[in-house]
Order: C-alpha cells, then sequence, then structure tokens
C-alpha cells in the first residue's frame, strides 16, 4: 500500500524556505551565547524575506516549522527551551502581522525586523515570567535583552533588506519552471 | 554593500524608539539609588518614617524648637530649622539614598534609604 500526499507548489516553497531557515537555526546553536536568550536570531532573515515576497501567511508557516523541526534536531522539542522559542515566534508574527501595514515607502525590513525581535523578547520573557520564574529579578535584566534585540534586530533586517534587493523581483506566476529549478523559488508569485 | 542604504526613514525612527525605550527601561529598572523612604531622628531615636511618594510637611520637635522636613516624591530636604547656622537648611534638597542632613544644634536629622544601602554606616 502506498501513501500519496499530494503537494502544490507552494507547499514545497514553504519547506525549502523552511529547510533554509532551520540551517540558519542549527548553524546558530553552535555559536556560544553570554546570555540565555541573546542570540542573533538568524533564521528571523528567512522569516523577513519570505514576509516580504510571498505574505504573512507563508512567512507564519516557514516560521514555525522551523521552531518545530529546528527543536526535533536540537531535541529540545517540548522541553522548556522550545516552549520559550515557540512563544517568542508566535508573538514575532503578531508583530510582523501589525508592522507590515506600516507605509511601505517610510518603513522597510528593518523595521519589520526590529519590531519582531522586541516582541520575540516580550513573547519569551512573558512566559518566563508568568511560567519559569515568577520572581521580579527577571526585570533586571530587560534592558540587556532589548538592547540586543535592537542589536540583532537592525543587522538581521539589514540582511533581509540585502537579500530582497539582490533576489530578483516579483514574477507574476509560479510555474513548471519552479519547481525544477530551486533556485527560483525566490522569483514566484505571493501566495495566495 | 553599504548598510545605511537600506534604511527607509521609518527605520531610523523605530531605532531611536527602541533606544529611547531601552534606555527608559534600564533608568527604570536599574535605579538602585533611588530613594523610597526617609527616616527623621530626634535626640538620637527615631522620630518617624515615611515614603517618598506623597508630598508632605512633617514638623520635628527639638530642644531649640520645631524643624519642618518637607518631602516632595523621590526628595526631601529640611525647610526650616532654628539652628544657628542652617546648615542642613542650605544643603537642600536630597535626592538619593544615603543623602543625609543633619541638624546638629536642633539633635535632628534627616537620611533618605533606597532598597539597596551603598554604605553601612558614616562617621564624621
Amino acid at each position: 500500500m502506498q501513501i500519496q500526499l499530494s503537494t502544490t507548489p507552494d507547499d514545497h516553497r514553504i519547506a525549502k524556505l523552511a529547510a533554509a531557515a532551520i540551517g540558519l537555526t542549527l548553524a546558530e546553536a553552535a555559536i556560544p551565547s553570554p546570555l540565555p536568550g541573546v542570540k542573533p536570531g538568524l533564521a528571523n532573515i528567512v522569516t523577513l524575506v519570505v514576509l516580504a515576497r510571498f505574505g504573512l501567511g507563508a512567512a507564519a508557516w516557514v516560521s514555525l516549522l522551523r521552531v518545530v523541526a529546528g527543536s526535533l534536531l536540537l531535541g529540545t522539542f517540548l522541553s522548556p527551551t522550545f516552549v520559550l522559542s515557540f512563544s517568542g515566534a508566535l508573538v514575532s508574527l503578531a508583530a510582523l502581522a501589525l508592522a507590515q501595514h506600516l507605509p511601505a515607502r517610510w518603513f522597510g525590513p528593518i523595521t519589520h525586523s526590529v519590531c519582531a525581535a522586541l516582541a520575540h523578547i516580550a513573547g519569551q520573557l512573558g512566559v518566563v515570567f508568568f511560567w519559569l520564574i515568577p520572581h521580579a529579578g527577571v526585570a533586571y535584566l530587560l534592558p540587556v535583552f532589548t538592547a540586543a534585540a535592537l542589536l540583532f534586530g537592525t543587522l538581521n533586517g539589514v540582511a533581509a533588506a540585502f537579500l530582497l534587493a539582490r533576489l530578483p523581483a516579483l514574477q507574476p506566476a509560479c510555474g513548471e519552471r519552479e519547481r525544477k529549478n530551486p533556485i527560483a523559488i525566490m522569483r514566484a508569485a505571493p501566495l495566495k | 554593500m553599504n548598510a545605511v542604504a537600506y534604511f527607509r526613514g521609518g527605520d531610523w525612527l523605530i531605532l531611536l524608539l527602541g533606544a529611547l525605550f531601552t534606555a527608559w527601561l534600564a533608568a527604570t529598572v536599574w535605579r538602585g539609588g533611588a530613594p523610597s523612604k526617609i527616616v527623621i531622628r530626634a535626640g538620637g531615636h527615631i522620630f518617624t518614617e515615611a515614603r517618598l511618594d506623597a508630598p508632605q510637611r512633617i514638623t520635628v520637635p527639638g530642644p531649640l524648637g520645631n524643624s519642618v522636613v518637607e518631602i516632595e516624591p523621590g526628595r526631601a530636604r529640611v525647610a526650616a530649622d532654628p539652628g544657628p547656622r542652617q546648615l542642613c537648611v542650605k544643603q537642600g534638597w536630597l535626592s538619593h539614598a544615603g543623602d543625609a542632613a543633619l541638624c546638629l544644634p536642633n539633635q535632628i536629622s534627616v537620611e533618605l534609604t533606597g532598597a539597596k544601602r551603598r554604605f553601612d554606616s558614616l562617621n564624621y
């Protein structure tokens, strides 16, 4: 007996982009961090590019797939680390959902990235405070976390803006050519 | 690659707001030196302790007469004192934990205390 899953080009695109994000997550896990919670969040570059190219729905898929699959690979699935990462991603996506409506003339990927980074830290610290360490001492690290979010949010935003400028512009259709040529996935149209 | 070229006008605004927010957080969270209470002593005994969150005037009796301590949110001073040289009055507003004003002739002292004590005691 054979089970056949029917997939669409959109599924393939999301899977490939999520794989890129998971790769960045794994690479980042090797970077030592001075303080738990302070890390570059390189995978968010992919989320930002996907948001700009394919819209919020695809960005949410890529971000959440990255969190789940990344935690499976790192062995943290369903651990507190996973819950922190998942809640951070959810609040980040909420922030992106709002920030994407800012006028594009004035606010670009850097704004999106900084908002998402600050929201990420807010979501994580919310979980830390209400679940893990219900103690006001957590607040003493807040300025460190927000400063790190500003720094890495800006760097990731610049990276995303750089990629968006280099990647070919939007083209109207996603067809056979994109399916055969994975490099062309970025040229495809936004998800409906 | 010129990173600045990727910034749009509003991006700078967001960064500025973020930096201000961080500075505000740091000022709020890390103000270990901010006073929270005032301790008024008369004749070597604690006359009263009060919180520094609402304005009020406290009259403290001493051997020479009444001294008046004025409290405002976050700071306090000796507003009036019968002492001859008015040293504690001229000291003005005290606004840091550990600051103290001594009205020696009238045997009154005013000290601000915070969450953390910066030192155990002072000797003059």
